[in-house]
This record gives C-alpha cells, sequence and structure tokens, in this order.
C-alpha cells in the first residue's frame, strides 16, 4: 500500500495559495503500471483504502462504538457497580459487558436471527422484519441518491412519499378492481404522482433557477397540508363517519402479497426495491441518460457545451427520483400499514433516505446495503427496547452519528490513521 | 537575499515530483525556471513558500538553514510570491488588501489603513508603479492588479520575490512593463525567481537560467541561446517552434457571420457588429488581449449565449437560435478556452469524456444504452493516436496534465465529421511538446479543407496558424489582416489603434 496517498490534483485547494498543481503521473511510470497485472487490483485496493466505502464502514463502526458509550452509561447496573469500582472493578466490567452484549444480540435476534426460539420459522422471522423495513428505505435512498448524482440535493423526500402514499391510497380503497389491475395501478399512480411531486423542484430549477433544496422542503409542507387537508374531507380520503384524519383499509385486492407466507410480513414491496436497484445501476452505468445524468452533476458547464440540455436532465433527474420516493411511499400505504392513508405514512423515512444516500455512496448497491442496515436498525431497535429497555432513540443516535461522521471524514481518517486522500 | 536549495527531493507517493534539486539565487539577480508543465516548477516553488514539507534537502536563506511549516514562515523570512492568479479581494481597496493578513491595528481594534495607505504610496512611487491606494482592486486593470500583488509582497519587506507564470494573463505592452518592473527589483537588490515556459520573456530579463524536466534539473542555459535550443532542453528532444504549413488550398465560402452581436447577462455588449467569412481550408485567427469579446464569438457561435442576434451561416445553414446540441451534430467542432470547465468532466475516465458530445446517437449509443464495448475501442484507438499519456482509458481526465487534457479534447473533437473547427486557446497551459502536436493537427484539420476558427490571446500561436488575422478590440473589428503582419503592428491594433494605411485583405 505504497502507493495510497497517490497525488489527486486540484483535491484541496490551499486557502493561502492557488490549487497546487501537483505534477501528473508521468509516463514511465504509467507504462509500468500497466504491464503489472496487479496494478488493477492495487487501484481497486487504493480506492476503498482511501475512497468513501471504507470511511463508510467506519464511521458505521464508530457510530456503533459511540453508541455502545450510550447504554453503558445509561444502564443502571453499570451506574451502580461504578460507586465501587475501586474495591470490586470485576463487578462494573461484568455490568458493562452485560450491558453492552445484552443489547447488541438483542438488536441481533431482533433483526437476524432470533437464537431464543425454537422453530426454524420463527428464528428467522425477525430477518424478514428487517428486510421489510428496508425496502421503502433502498427505494427512496436510490431516489435521493440518483439527484444526488445530478448534482441535486432532494430534500423532499418526505413530500414525494406523502402525495404519492396518499394517491396510491386512494386508488387502493376507493376502486373496485381484480388484483392483476388493481394493484400494478395503485402502484403506478403512485409512483406517477411522486414523480410529478418531485418533478416540480427539478422543473422550477431548470427555469428559473430556484434552488432544489429550499423548494423540496416547501413542498414538503405543502405536501403534509394537503395530505392533511384530504384526509379530513369525507369526500376525499377521510373514511366515512369518521372524525380521526385516516382513510378507509386498503382494499384486498390493491395489498403487496406476501412474498413468504402469510406467517412472514415481508411483502413484495422489498422485491420492487430490488428491482429499482437494478433499475438505478443501468440507469447510472450503463444508459445514456444515466451517462448524461453524471456529466450534468460532475461538470454542468461541460455538459452544456456539449449539447445536453442542462434544465431538462435536472427535470428528468427529479421525476425519476420523485417515483422512487413514490415507490418508497406505496411500499408503506400497500404493504407495511395497510390500514389506511395516514399523516405519518413515510414514518420518517423521506429523510432516513438522505442518510441511506449518503452511507450508500449514491451508488445503487451501496444504497441496498445501507438500506438494509438501517432496516436492520429499525427492526432490531424495538427488540432492544422490549427486553433490554433501552429507549428505542438510542439507534436514532447511532443513525445520527453515523451521518456525522460520514459529514466528518477527515475526523475518521485521523482516528484510523488511514492514509489522507491528499498528498501532504 | 540569497536563497540556496539544496537536494530538494518532494514526491507524491510514487511519484516524484522533485529529485534532488539544487539551486541557488543571488540577490540582485533575475533566476529563471524554465519548464513545461508538470516539470515540477511549481511544486518546488510550494515547497519554498512553506505549502509542502520536502522530503529530503534544506532551504537556505543568507545561509541560514530555514524550517517552514507554512506560507507565514515564508513570507516573515523575506519571501514573496505573485501568483498567477491573484490573491486579492476585488471588493476592497488597494491598501485594504496590501494589509489583509498582516493588518496593523489602533485602539481598540480598529484597522490602520493611513499606515497602510502611506505604504502603498511609498513602494509604489519608490518603483514607479502608479497606483492608486484608494482604487477598488476590482475597477483595476490586470496588470495594474499584478502590481498591487507586488506592492503586497513589498511592504511585508520581501527579499526573494517569486513570480509564478506572470504573464500569462497579461497584454504583450503589460508584459513589457512587468519585465521593466522585474529589472528594477532587481536593481535595488531583491532576489527574483521567475517561473515561466515562454522563452522569448526568458531571454529578455533572465541572468541565469535553470531547465527543469520531470522534476530534475537538466542544466543552466545562458540567456542568449536559442530558442530552439532551449526549447530542446525543456522537452528533451528537438522542436519544432514554426508551424510548418503549405499555402492554403481555398474553397467556398464556408461560415459567413454578419453583423452578429452579442449581450452577455449583465447587459453589456461583448460582441459588436461582428462580420467576417472563412472559407473552407482557411485559418482565421482572432487576435486581442483577453476580455474583447473572444469568449463570447466562440459561444455564440456554439448556441452557448442567449442573447444574440445578426447572423451565422455554416454551409447555407443557419446557426443562429439553434441548440448547442444541433450546431454540435451539424459539424461544428468545439475546442473550449477552459478545458477544465467546459471541455472536460474531470471526475469521468478518458473514455467517458471521448463522448461527451456525442450521448444521443451513434456510434457509442444504442436505443438508450451505452455502447461500452464500441467507446473503450475508440478510446483505445484514440488514446494512441493522439499520444495520451495516461495510465489507460479508465484513468480520470482530471489526472492528467493540462497538455495531456487538452489532447482528449482535440481527440474527441477532430474524431467527428467537422464542417467547423472552432479552437478557443488551443494551446493555453500546454506544454511545448503537446503544442507541437496540437498545432499540426489544427494544420491537418485546415488541409483537409475544413475552415477553422483560432482564437489565442498568444501572438505567436496567432501567428503561427493563421492565413488570416482578424484583431478585436471592445468587441469589434479591429481590423482583417494577412498573417504576416508585422508584430508592432498586431500589437497597436489590438490597444484599438487601427493605423492609418491599413488595409483589410479579403478572402
Amino acid at each position: 500500500m505504497s502507493d495510497t496517498d497517490k497525488p489527486q490534483p486540484d483535491d484541496k485547494p490551499d486557502a493561502a495559495t492557488e490549487a497546487p498543481r501537483t505534477p501528473e503521473v508521468d509516463a514511465t511510470e504509467d507504462a509500468s503500471a500497466a504491464a503489472d497485472p496487479d496494478a488493477r487490483s492495487r487501484s481497486l485496493l487504493r480506492e476503498i483504502a482511501s475512497g468513501d466505502a471504507l470511511a463508510g464502514v467506519l464511521a458505521v463502526f464508530l457510530a456503533v462504538f459511540v453508541g455502545s458509550v450510550m447504554i453503558a452509561a445509561t444502564n443502571e447496573g453499570v451506574r451502580e457497580t461504578a460507586t465501587y469500582i475501586t474495591a470490586r472493578p470485576s463487578d462494573f466490567f461484568n455490568a458493562l459487558w452485560e450491558a453492552i452484549s445484552g443489547a447488541y444480540s438483542a438488536m441481533f435476534r431482533g433483526a437476524i436471527f432470533n437464537y431464543n426460539l425454537t422453530e426454524p420459522a420463527q428464528q428467522w422471522r425477525p430477518l424478514t422484519e428487517t428486510l421489510k423495513f428496508a425496502g421503502p428505505l433502498i427505494a427512496g435512498g436510490l431516489g435521493v441518491g440518483i439527484a444526488f448524482r445530478a448534482g441535486m440535493f432532494n430534500i423532499g423526500g418526505r413530500g414525494q412519499m406523502l402525495m404519492a402514499g396518499g394517491a396510491a391510497g386512494w386508488v387502493g380503497f376507493e376502486l373496485d378492481l381484480p388484483t392483476i389491475i388493481h394493484l400494478p395501478l395503485a402502484i403506478l399512480v403512485g409512483m406517477v404522482v411522486g414523480a410529478l411531486w418531485g418533478g416540480i423542484a427539478g422543473l422550477l430549477k431548470a427555469r428559473t433557477g430556484a434552488h432544489e433544496v429550499i423548494v423540496t422542503i416547501m413542498l414538503n409542507y405543502v405536501a403534509y397540508y394537503l395530505l392533511f387537508y384530504a384526509l379530513s374531507r369525507q369526500f376525499l380520503l377521510q373514511a366515512p363517519g369518521s372524525a380521526n384524519p385516516k382513510s378507509l383499509p386498503m382494499k384486498e385486492t390493491a395489498i403487496l402479497p406476501k412474498v413468504l407466507g402469510d406467517q412472514f410480513n415481508l411483502h413484495l414491496g422489498f422485491v420492487l426495491a430490488l428491482v429499482a436497484v437494478a433499475f438505478a445501476w443501468w440507469l447510472l452505468s450503463r444508459s445514456t441518460l444515466g451517462y448524461r445524468i453524471r456529466a450534468v452533476g460532475e461538470n454542468p458547464h461541460a455538459a452544456r457545451a456539449s449539447g445536453i440540455n442542462v434544465g431538462k436532465t435536472y427535470t428528468i433527474v427529479m421525476l425519476i427520483a420523485g417515483s422512487l420516493l413514490g415507490l418508497a411511499g406505496v411500499n408503506q400505504v400497500l404493504g407495511t400499514v395497510t390500514s389506511g392513508v395516514s399523516l405519518d405514512l413515510d414514518a420518517s423515512i423521506g429523510f432516513d433516505a438522505i442518510t441511506v444516500a449518503l452511507l450508500g455512496r449514491s451508488r445503487p448497491f451501496g444504497i441496498l446495503a445501507a438500506g438494509l442496515l438501517f432496516g436492520a436498525l429499525k427492526a432490531g431497535g424495538f427488540t432492544m427496547q422490549t427486553s433490554e429497555n433501552i429507549s428505542v432513540d438510542l439507534v436514532l443516535v447511532v443513525q445520527s452519528l453515523i451521518v456525522l461522521f460520514l459529514a466528518a471524514p477527515p475526523l475518521v481518517r485521523a482516528i484510523f490513521r488511514l492514509p489522507a486522500q491528499e498528498a501532504k | 537575499m540569497r536563497l540556496v536549495l539544496r537536494g530538494i527531493t518532494k514526491r507524491f507517493g510514487s511519484v516524484v515530483a522533485n529529485e534532488s534539486i539544487s539551486l541557488t539565487v543571488e540577490p540582485g539577480e533575475i533566476h529563471c525556471l524554465l519548464g513545461e508543465n508538470g516539470a515540477g516548477k511549481s511544486t518546488l516553488m510550494n515547497v519554498l513558500y512553506g505549502l509542502y514539507k520536502a522530503d529530503e534537502g534544506e532551504i537556505e536563506l543568507d545561509g541560514e538553514v530555514q524550517h517552514f511549516t507554512g506560507p507565514g514562515d515564508a513570507m516573515a523570512a523575506g519571501i514573496g510570491m505573485v501568483h498567477q492568479h491573484f490573491m486579492l479581494i476585488p471588493v476592497f481597496t488597494v491598501a485594504e488588501n496590501v494589509m489583509l493578513g498582516n493588518e496593523s491595528t489602533g485602539f481598540a481594534g480598529t484597522l490602520d489603513l493611513d499606515a497602510s495607505r502611506e505604504r502603498v504610496t511609498e513602494i509604489s512611487e519608490r518603483f514607479g508603479f502608479h497606483v492608486d491606494p484608494d482604487a477598488l482592486v476590482e475597477d483595476l486593470p490586470v496588470g495594474v492588479q499584478q502590481r498591487v500583488e507586488i506592492i503586497k509582497a513589498l511592504s511585508r519587506d520581501a527579499e526573494l520575490l517569486v513570480f509564478d507564470e506572470p504573464t500569462a494573463v497579461l497584454t504583450p505592452q503589460e508584459t513589457d512593463e512587468l519585465m521593466e518592473i522585474m529589472r528594477q527589483l532587481k536593481e535595488a537588490g531583491k532576489a527574483i525567481v521567475f517561473i515561466t515556459h515562454k522563452l522569448r520573456e526568458v531571454r529578455a530579463v533572465a541572468d541565469r537560467i535553470t531547465v527543469i524536466r520531470l522534476g530534475k534539473v537538466v542544466g543552466e542555459a545562458d540567456p542568449k541561446a536559442s530558442n530552439v535550443e532551449l526549447a530542446s532542453m525543456m522537452v528533451g528532444r528537438p522542436v519544432e517552434l514554426v508551424v510548418h504549413k503549405d499555402a492554403p488550398t481555398l474553397g467556398a465560402d464556408a461560415l459567413v457571420v454578419k453583423d452578429l452581436r452579442v449581450v452577455d447577462l449583465a447587459g453589456h455588449k461583448q460582441v459588436d457588429g461582428l462580420s467576417f467569412t472563412i472559407r473552407a481550408g482557411e485559418v482565421l485567427a482572432v487576435a486581442g488581449v483577453q476580455g474583447n469579446g473572444q469568449t463570447e464569438l466562440t459561444e455564440a457561435l456554439l448556441g452557448l449565449q442567449d442573447d444574440v442576434s445578426g447572423s451565422i451561416v455554416l454551409d447555407g445553414i443557419e446557426l443562429v437560435g439553434r441548440s448547442t446540441r444541433k450546431i454540435l451534430d451539424s459539424g461544428v467542432g468545439f475546442i473550449p478556452e477552459d478545458r477544465q470547465v467546459d471541455g472536460l468532466v474531470p471526475q469521468f475516465t478518458i473514455a467517458e469524456n471521448l463522448m461527451l458530445n456525442r450521448s444521443f446517437k451513434s456510434p457509442f449509443v444504442k436505443s438508450g444504452n451505452l455502447r461500452i464495448g464500441a467507446l473503450r475501442e475508440f478510446a483505445e484507438v484514440k488514446l494512441k493516436e493522439y499520444d495520451v499519456r495516461a495510465r489507460d482509458i479508465d484513468s480520470l481526465a482530471g489526472n492528467l496534465s493540462g497538455g495531456n487534457q487538452q489532447k482528449v479534447v482535440v481527440a474527441r473533437e477532430l474524431s467527428r465529421d467537422l464542417r467547423l473547427l472552432v479552437a478557443a486557446q488551443p494551446t493555453r497551459g500546454v506544454d511545448v511538446g503537446s503544442i507541437e502536436f496540437i498545432h499540426k493537427q489544427i494544420v491537418a484539420t485546415r488541409d483537409s479543407g475544413i475552415p477553422v476558427l483560432v482564437v489565442s490571446t498568444e501572438l505567436d500561436e496567432v501567428v503561427a496558424l493563421a492565413d488570416r488575422i482578424m484583431v478585436l478590440y471592445r468587441g469589434q473589428v479591429v481590423g482583417i489582416v494577412p498573417a504576416d503582419t508585422p508584430r508592432e503592428t498586431l500589437g497597436l491594433m489590438m490597444t484599438g489603434e487601427r493605423p492609418k494605411d491599413l488595409k483589410d485583405v479579403v478572402a
């Protein structure tokens, strides 16, 4: 790993001077590297070591560590034994071990495999819960991630989910159709409405230069109150004879079917999320549209000078992003919570999706992995609370810490003494 | 102050940017560092200025070994740097800029602006700079802004001044003035390091010349050495400085521009009633000081400007009002003046950059999918054909040197079926070897019967490539003259004056 700290020209312009132009890799060095069959694997290693992937893993690791400290600090046994730590240190360390291992083994039991049960189906049930939670996170993460790749920050996940969920829900409880039409129609309507809601931000940016961050945040409020209005009007979404802002439950024909039989809650939404991952991969690395999206994201000036319509690309990207967050909304309304459309249908996935996209480095498979991790945290968090009495908020803290550590890669690098990305 | 660099070595990973470079600069001497882009000149100066720490070797000032940890130390030790891109705050006055980073304060932290003003006046008078301490920097011409940078360095009692490619942004007249200033500073006993790759300037002022190639000192050269000798030392092989080209074989009028006007976003008329014609197989070179409408002219040709009136007809097709994509598709090749901004996506690979303006149709696209195989094959061929020095086609364009980046752009544009080539500053920031190569490509394009518009602020390049020269001043044509027009006449025209006996040549 002697060459992990290859120069990256213009990586960090120094405040005091122009970006020092490090010399290019000279030709002789190149020739020898090209002849070396290991060159590619070395460059891959370098990317992992100095790229963000490792930083992501380490950020998770650090966050879990800080989470452990919090578990220990709030644990009664640990605090009690700490008062006589000098007299009997072993008590303290036992309590410490029990608190932390108890918490994480509870999380494991809740998220992956419950070894306390005997029947195999029941033992593996937590894993299916993780996948169920991961579905909308992955779809939403892709929606945020694709926008990132075009250089746009889509904070409007919540609004896009709410609008999509409301629309898909209306199709779900209002229409009477056979499953083969009803379910695809509800999914399609949800995704289209989500796309349009996202597209507004793209169109405004393209036409007027309005910043998408501000527009999407504001559209979140608009969507919330529109849905609130619709849910409190009987002729729109509100269930007849009800005073609550809630719609009728979904009809059987519009509900996403369970994929592993009725004993598991895992529904088709997760499969749809996997399809979305495949679609996003194709879009970003194989399609010409994705090529243009990346070009616009990395250098809109060059894209424009090369005949790419930057504004149109922004609009298309936000349409796609909105449809993916729409899929997340559909996932919730037609799969996870089928009892009817409500104002909290987004379950904060619209914002968690941002974290997922960041952790996944806006790469489809990275987002898949990050979505699975967050799904596991969600599923495991409940078990942690019920069996170890650790507040589910801790999971939120860990998630937030991941973002914090991700946002500060130099900090993580310093802690783990990784090679700096910039030659110094 | 006497500067001695002894065995400076600086590595970036496995790449050696400077290999045991030794250098002595005496007080009262102008020492030129000559070398291609990427030869390691700037790295060496950044080591001197405390921005990089040398892996080996030492810096000695007046016999004392220095250990700089940052530019602050270097400044305190009496080193001043005049950067290529000025480090000035446009909305501050000259005096405010000069005191920045070194503010003297009075009661309760109030700025002592008078002291700074006095200092500016004093230095300005001593060297005849004619700089008003209360002028806003943004209102000053580029040449004067550079003097502010020099004043800034001198106000901190710099004894050693480093000029990093200082003439890149100057007009020929301003360059001459800078040369004069450098001579004065030398008379005043300052030691001067002058970094450049322009041979003409080196020979004008240098007392000593050190040539650097691939991070090593190749040797010292005599200021009286010929251009060809100096260039071969820089590049390591004999270089042709003159572009060999035959008399043009002129075809029909290919590009006809009539009464072109371009208004920028701020409402200023940048191109004001331009009319010219380029015939097939001809190079029309546009000369002029930067910022006289050249950028807007090329962008208007490519459909990148919004407010354009007049007409641009290429082979009978009107281009004004067409989208950039349509213009590119109708066979206009474009080498933009700033490849980092408009020419390349630095985070894309070389292969990806080679299809940047062909992402809609064949040969690299098939029903919405990228034809990655075809693209890679194409890229491999072009990498060899255009002698792009890179690890492979998957190298990121941003990691290439300026010359190699430009070759990627040139390869992309010349690989299409062209009906017009627009080349803006085709060799700016490009090393001598690549300049030679790119010039040959442009001439070859002309010889294949394609009209070429070259825009350059380098008079050498204009003269070398042009069949006719069009001089622009404030968005208007001063005159269209033959390629063998004397430099003095061209220089004069670039200031907006049209010699009385001048006759325009019609193609």
